[in-house]
């Protein structure tokens, strides 16, 4: 005796939150039905374990079904297979558009390829989120890559308006795609220590910065790539560091500012013309595409590192970095204030963000 | 000519890729109506094409417009190969062809294919224009509704009732052709649906013919089923109630002028004949003498010792019954009175109509059998042969009586060769019938092919007088092939037998009309089953027209109105010639009248009737094996089967109303299904206590022989009874009125005596009877008596006597109580429950069982599906836990064994909340909405006014905020109800949209679809994704998404709660093939009818959206068959559905007309700002 067909169809479409959760995160029918036997629904009316199987197959079911329409989420709203109220439906599209930041953190960067993807399954070992998460993580990304690729127009509103996510969300899966268009490198040892969150905080700041986009969002450009233009006038800045007066010029005014206010500054002022000269040597060779995608990895190595053996606070960063860029505005030879600051600005938020442990 | 219809073909969306290398479709339409086609231009490179065709017109006649589908095909195409089709759709014209319904069908359709399932979506006009045809001898029946509603529908009054009709038209299944061997599935399948939306059109025209012959404008309760019988064809069957309907602003007023048809007449003198007839008392008195054993239904198995019936017997029996003189003498053979015997305590389907009943005043007060009834009164044995072959056989007609259980099928199994003699011996029947009635009836012509029936089963108050009790009939017939199409001859004759047996028994029970009567088959290959059951009933003869008041004068009791709420409860037959053993007593209410011990209907609970706590749902389920047979002897095994599973189905029923404290049953269905190797019964029920009815006793258990099992062993499962009881009173807070409980009048006499006697048979001892119909020549003094015998505390025994008997009562206590939070029953009504919350979810749920084991025992196979069942209820009570509190409504189960080893379930139902803390107090709280109501209308304009004027006196301050409750989005509707807060935000779009379809049709909703349009435009292209999302964001603001579909309300029920309809849109029939050569990738059987029941609800709501509705109602799956082949990977599926298209409204917006225009205004604007 067995149960060979078991199906339950409403009008408007049931769907436990639960269930879908360990749908997305992956869980087989029956570990689910653990998960949840676990988690005491069985009390609530006192269901056995048949009953709760033959709900968990249902919903899998119906999961599975609305998949298809998940990808392209504007067709949920006005697709007629099934009657969901709006409210579930925004449930629905961000929960499958969410993620793990332990898994994005293995592919930011990236190229989502079909290479990558045969590596998930190391990375789901790895991270020990399920394969079945894995792939569909992967493929959101894929996904919105490929349709915010082609699109005019900010970024993050147009994955929002797409897929029609939340801002945060959206802002996430822009970082995500930005990573991705630029192969930034986040991989590497020294990088492991920054989670996901601080680098989708820089791309925020790339992105409404660096790009065309930034400057004049009218312009039909993409938003993805950075600002060439600006990227060559980055090799303006160069001066600051050629030039030996101005570099001299540069520290004791820096200097001057920070005296007494900062237990490292000896260490400071020590360092000062190494720093710069990695600030600015990151700035001139941006315009490689190999160095765009060392842009990182740079920042660490130029300068965090030394900053943090010479055991620089936050405080101290934050206060190093601000004089540090406004002490430029104050040099009567430099000429290049705008691009100077659209530089530093993000340069310096960047490393606020990624200066901790 | 009396019909243009218009279609124009707007736009496609989401459609499937067609070519490969392009991922891209060039699609165009067919648009096809009878044999006109005409063809949209290629719309080229496009999942979203916009043809925006010009009006493609068709001239045809109102009869074709009745019969045919609009028939749309979307193709691929295909320049160097053939066309490939993508998918279809056809749509149903019949609503466009009354004036009162839809005036113009337009929205999004599914695009269907029946091996893909839904690709895609197609926008639609379509109109039809009507010119008015006055030739009487038209062939069209347009203009007549229909309504699938078995009450009178909600904006209608009744004004006239003119009664039962029923068609049917049968064909050829496209699927059992020769062609079928070499066209593509997908051609059979779409042939077949083709030709069952053709039959049920022709049919629902046919049907509509007849009503107007009557005089009559709507069929109400119409209730349409398919009969797949294979080899021998396709039937397509229909019956409903002829009225006339008038259109009305709210509620219905059937007092006024209602009538009923006359056909309803002659039935009702009959009812009285029986009184009159001085030989039945003798005729039963004999009955109790020969009835000894105490234990009738053990006695069963020895009953059916007797050799079966060799094929040939029964047929040449046949033909010497065709002579009703003659027709009693072959019983008197000494073994079938022996197996007849036992016969006489099985009640087919109610205690109410014992089989015995069925002979007596069928063949007393309508004298068919005419001059053999003195010689039945002779003979004992006779007379009890009778009673027997007429449940036996459950075929049929007096004369047949005396055919022998095998002959019920002989007359069937030979239809086919001897339908000629069928015939001509009905028309004797019904001739003789007619005669009878003639003299008796003043010479009222009567067609014999009408019935007084009606498939209504809520009421206009006051329309039902009494309520006699179940009627039903079954007949085991064997399928032949149909040969001409024209004439459905057997298949009519079949159904004929079937209600000139249910009449016959609604007049045993004194009744004239049968109420909430339905019909049904199961077919297995080739033996079919076919069986109808109603509520025989006495209805008011107020509402009848002149003519047939006769009737009001005979029976005295029509002279004093019954109170309303007990009134239904009243005995309709004689209390002196009782046609069955019951057990009366005064009725608990008004003492006036005499009531049953308990009472089983197929209707509703009238609204006015007075009960006791809540209802509950009722099953009995229970499995048979028979032996695999062929032809006649298969037959012959199941007719053999038939009575013993009706009596057993019935004591179940009886045992769990017991269990529950309750004394009546509404809406009772029993559905038996055949298949290779096992019958399967289930009856369900919806069991209620009414206070008009004496309390029920409770069980006892007795064992047999006191050795044969501990008496601890008995007591201890005693004491679990006694608890399950007194925890279902509780449950069910079950608390009469203790009214009467010491009336000396009702109790005086409590005879101790009769409580032993009662002891050992489930069903009132034959002895009671006998006591009763003795009483006849006595005065009426002793009769109350007789009423005493109820009076004993445990009427109810059960005895213990093997281990099946203990196993029968394990089964008994294993239905488990619903959650609390829960409730449950199969009814329109809940009984105490009525204070509904918006919440509504409709469900479809399907399981399939495979018994692996091939040697199973009856016991196991009921343990089995009993779980079955249990589980399912048990699945749902789960699944809508986060809408307690809430009831399951009309839960509908249906069973069916489709393979040799499989048992199929199919569970329709409604899932509604409740209003918790009001249930106590709904009596209360009732005025105080109405009031609330009137004030918010009364308020509407003065509410600024007070505004500043705060002074003004509390009740109207109390007023206002609940009018400011009501009208607004209240936090405490809100916590009420999570679902219906969603639900409440939509409202008011939908009213505007509602509004706007219904005063100005075609406005607003234009400019919605042409957003839509705009919409997918703009996705087409691609290019401007942003500006899309833009647009939408623009529009949506708050509400996500800004949807373009309609939210479409279902329910097999025939009303919304908190909603009122506004108006009927049409019926809703459809239906759908599916087919899979790719199970297994579809996801297994389950994923594969998982989607296909998604699609189905999908296509029913975009038909009811595209005819300007938001809710479906009185909604019935009918049809669900499910095939496989897991081995060839294939599975295919039917599936029928209808319901009734509505526009309904919410009751508390429709008073507020300003707030209404306001959000007319910002919508409208809002609407444009998105054009």
């Amino acid at each position: 005796m067995s149960v060979e067909l078991d199906v339950f169809v409403g009008n408007t479409t049931i769907m436990d939150e639960e269930v879908y959760q360990l749908w997305l995160d992956g869980y087989t029918v029956n570990d689910a039905v653990k998960v949840r036997m676990e988690g005491g629904v069985m009390d609530e009316c006192e269901a056995s374990k048949d009953v709760l199987l033959s709900d968990t197959m249902d919903q899998y079911r119906t999961f599975q079904m609305c998949e298809r329409l998940l990808h392209s989420p504007a067709k949920l709203a006005n697709q007629l297979l099934f009657q969901i109220p709006p409210h579930r439906q925004i449930m629905l599209i961000e929960r499958y558009y969410a993620f793990d930041d332990t898994f994005v953190r293995e592919v930011l960067g990236k190229k989502l390829s079909k290479g990558t993807k045969k590596d998930l399954d190391d990375i789901s070992a790895k991270t020990s989120v399920t394969l079945k998460s894995c792939r569909r993580q992967f493929d959101n990304f894929k996904r919105v890559f490929k349709v915010v690729e082609e699109l005019k127009g900010p970024l993050v509103e147009n994955i929002r308006q797409h897929f029609l996510l939340s801002d945060k969300l959206a802002r996430d899966y822009a970082a995500i795609v930005f990573f991705a268009n630029n192969r930034f490198e986040t991989g590497k040892r020294k990088l492991q220590y920054l989670s996901f969150q601080d680098f989708a905080f820089c791309a925020g700041q790339l992105i409404s910065n660096w790009t065309v986009g930034a400057v004049d969002n009218m312009v039909e450009d993409m938003d993805v790539d950075l600002d060439k233009e600006f990227l060559q006038e980055l090799k303006e800045l160069k001066i600051l560091i050629t030039d030996k007066d101005l570099l001299d010029q540069h520290k004791s005014l820096v200097c001057t500012a920070l005296r007494g206010k900062t237990k490292v500054f000896i260490e400071m002022e020590g360092s000062f013309k190494n720093l710069s000269r990695g600030l600015i040597n990151i700035a001139a060779k941006l315009t490689n595409t190999k160095d765009v995608r060392d842009f990182f990895i740079d920042l660490v190595e130029k300068f965090i590192e030394p900053c943090r053996s010479d055991r620089w606070s936050a405080a101290d960063m934050k206060l190093y970095l601000t004089h540090y860029t406004n002490s430029a505005h104050i040099l009567d030879t430099f000429k290049h204030q705008v691009v100077w600051d659209r530089y530093m600005g993000v340069v310096k938020s960047c490393i606020f963000k990624m200066y901790h442990d | 000519m009396p019909g243009k219809l218009k279609a124009k073909i707007v736009a496609g969306r989401h459609l499937p890729v067609m070519d490969r290398a392009s991922d891209l479709t060039d699609a165009f339409v067919e648009v096809k109506f009878g044999n006109t086609t005409f063809k949209t231009d290629v719309c080229p490179k496009s999942l979203n094409p916009q043809w925006n065709s010009e009006w493609f017109k068709f001239e045809v006649d109102d009869e074709d417009l009745q019969d045919e589908p609009l028939q749309i095909t979307v193709l691929d195409h295909d320049t160097y190969s053939a066309n490939d089709a993508i998918g279809k759709v056809y749509i149903d014209i019949d609503p466009l062809l009354y004036s009162e319904a839809a005036s113009v069908i337009s929205g999004w359709f599914p695009i269907y294919d029946t091996i893909h399932g839904i690709r895609g979506e197609i926008n639609v006009i379509v109109k039809v224009e009507l010119f008015n045809d006055l030739n009487r001898f038209r062939q069209s029946s347009c203009g007549v509704k229909f309504f699938c509603t078995t009450c009178i529908p909600q904006c209608y009054r009744a004004t006239l009732v003119h009664g039962f009709v029923e068609e049917l038209v049968v064909n050829e299944d496209p699927e059992y052709q020769w062609i079928d061997r070499i066209r593509t599935p997908r051609a059979s399948n779409e042939a077949r649906q083709r030709l069952i939306s053709l039959m049920s059109g022709e049919l629902q025209r046919k049907i509509g013919l007849k009503v107007l012959e009557m005089g009559g404008n709507a069929v109400v309760g119409y209730l349409q089923c398919f009969d797949l019988e294979g080899e021998s064809g396709l039937v397509v069957r229909a019956i409903g109630t002829a009225c006339t309907l008038d259109k009305l602003s709210s509620g219905s007023a059937p007092n006024t002028n209602t009538h009923m048809h006359p056909n309803t007449a002659p039935a009702s003198n009959a009812c009285n004949s029986p009184s009159k007839d001085g030989k039945e008392p003798v005729f039963v008195e004999d009955l109790p003498s020969s009835s000894g054993p105490p234990t009738p239904f053990r006695a069963l198995p020895t009953s059916s010792s007797p050799p079966p019936f060799s094929p040939s017997k029964p047929c040449s029996r046949q033909s010497s019954s065709s002579d009703t003189d003659l027709s009693l003498t072959p019983k008197t053979e000494e073994p079938h009175s022996v197996r007849c015997r036992p016969g006489i305590f099985l009640c087919p389907s109610s205690p109410i109509l014992s089989t015995d009943t069925l002979s007596l005043p069928g063949s007393g007060s309508v004298g068919c059998g005419r001059g053999s009834n003195p010689r039945a009164t002779t003979s004992a044995p006779l007379s009890s042969i009778q009673s027997d072959s007429a449940l036996l056989r459950k075929s049929v007609s007096f004369t047949e009586d005396l055919l022998l259980a095998a002959s019920g099928m002989g007359s069937g199994g030979s239809a086919g060769k001897e339908a000629g003699p069928l015939r001509t011996l009905l028309r004797q029947q019904t001739q003789t019938a007619l005669e009878q009635r003639g003299a008796s009836s003043s010479g009222l012509l009567l067609n014999a092919r009408e019935f007084p029936f009606f498939t209504l089963t809520s009421f206009p108050p006051g329309f039902l007088l009494h309520v006699g009790g179940v009627v039903s009939a079954r007949s085991v017939k064997l399928l032949d092939r149909i040969h001409n199409p024209d004439e459905p001859e057997t298949r009519d004759a079949w159904w004929e037998e079937i209600r000139q047996e249910i009449k016959s028994h609604a007049r045993a029970l004194g009744c004239h009309a049968v109420v909430g009567y339905s019909e049904s088959t199961s077919i297995c290959e080739e033996v079919c089953i076919l069986s109808a059951s109603g509520t025989a009933a006495i209805l008011n003869p107020r509402y009848m027209r002149e003519g047939c008041l006769d009737i009001g004068c005979t029976d005295h009791r029509f002279e004093e109105p019954s109170p309303p709420n007990c009134g239904f409860c009243h005995i309709p037959y004689d209390e002196l010639n009782m046609p069955f053993p019951a057990q009366l007593t005064y009725c608990y209410h008004c003492r006036r009248q005499k009531v049953p011990d308990v009472l089983f209907t197929t209707i509703d609970l009238p609204s006015e009737a007075a009960v006791a706590g809540k209802g509950c749902l009722i099953q009995a389920r229970l499995c048979r094996l028979k032996k695999k047979a062929q032809g006649e002897a298969n037959a012959t095994a199941i007719s053999n089967l038939l009575p013993f599973m009706e009596y057993e189905l019935h004591t179940q029923l009886m045992n769990k109303l017991k269990l529950r404290s309750m004394n009546a049953l509404f809406g009772l269905h029993i559905q038996i299904s055949v298949g290779e190797n096992m019958l399967l019964g289930l009856a369900s029920a919806t069991g209620v206590y009414l206070t008009a009815l004496p309390a029920p006793g409770g069980i006892q258990i007795a064992g047999k022989t006191p050795g044969d099992l501990s008496s601890e062993h008995i007591s201890s499962i005693q004491k679990r009874i006694n608890d399950t009881i007194a925890v279902n009173k509780e449950l069910y807070q079950i608390n009469p009125p203790k009214l009467f409980a010491l009336d000396p009048e009702v109790f005086c006499g409590i005879n101790m005596e009769l409580a032993e006697e009662g002891v050992g048979s489930p069903i009132p001892e034959p002895r009671h009877r006998s006591r009763l119909f003795r009483s006849h020549s006595e005065s009426s003094d002793e009769l109350s008596e007789l009423d005493l015998s109820h009076g004993k505390k445990d009427a109810f025994v059960l005895e213990i006597d093997d281990t099946d008997a203990v196993e029968d009562i394990h089964s008994l206590l294993i239905d488990a109580p619903p959650p609390t939070g829960f409730y449950s029953c199969n009814t329109e009504n809940m009984p105490g429950i009525s204070n509904w919350t918006s919440g509504v979810q409709m469900f479809t749920s399907v399981r399939v069982l495979r018994l692996s084991n091939a040697n199973l025992t009856n016991q196991g196979l009921n343990k089995i599906f009993t779980d079955l069942c249990e589980n399912l209820l048990k699945s749902f009570y789960f699944k809508l836990r986060s809408m307690i509190p809430c009831c399951l409504c009309h839960l509908n189960f249906t069973v069916a064994v489709p393979e040799e080893e499989l048992i199929q379930v199919t569970v329709t139902a409604v899932a509604m909340t409740y209003d918790k803390e009001q249930t106590q107090e709904k009596t209360a709280e009732k005025p105080v909405n109405k009031g609330s109501l009137e004030a918010e209308e009364q308020l509407q304009f003065p509410l600024e006014l007070c505004a500043d004027s705060s002074s003004s006196n509390i009740q109207t301050a109390s007023k206002i905020s609940g009018v400011g409750e009501s009208t607004n989005m209240s936090p405490r509707a809100a916590s009420v109800d999570y679902g219906s807060f969603a639900d409440r935000c939509s409202t008011w779009l939908e009213l505007l949209r509602l509004k706007a379809h219904t005063i100005r049709r075609g406005s607003v909703k234009t400019s919605r679809r042409t957003q839509s349009l705009a919409h997918s435009v703009s996705s087409l292209e691609r290019c401007s994704p942003l500006q899309e999302g833009r647009s939408r964001s623009l529009r949506s603001s708050r509400s996500f998404g800004g949807s373009s579909v309609t939210v479409v309300k279902m329910t097999p029920l025939s009303f919304l709660p908190g909603t009122r309809i506004i108006k009927y849109l049409g019926i809703i029939n459809m239906f759908f093939i599916r087919e899979t050569t790719s199970l297994r990738e579809e996801g297994g059987v389950s994923g594969f009818l998982h989607s296909f029941i998604a699609e189905v609800f999908a296509m029913v709501r975009a038909h009811v959206a595209a005819l300007g509705g938001n809710a479906v109602v009185s909604y019935s799956m009918k049809e669900c068959v499910f095939m496989e082949n897991p081995n060839k990977n294939q599975a295919q599926c039917l599936i029928n559905v209808s319901g009734d298209a509505v526009i309904c409204i919410s009751e508390t917006d429709q008073e507020s007309s300003a707030s209404t225009a306001n959000t007319g205004q910002t919508g409208g604007s809002e609407t444009d700002g998105a054009t």
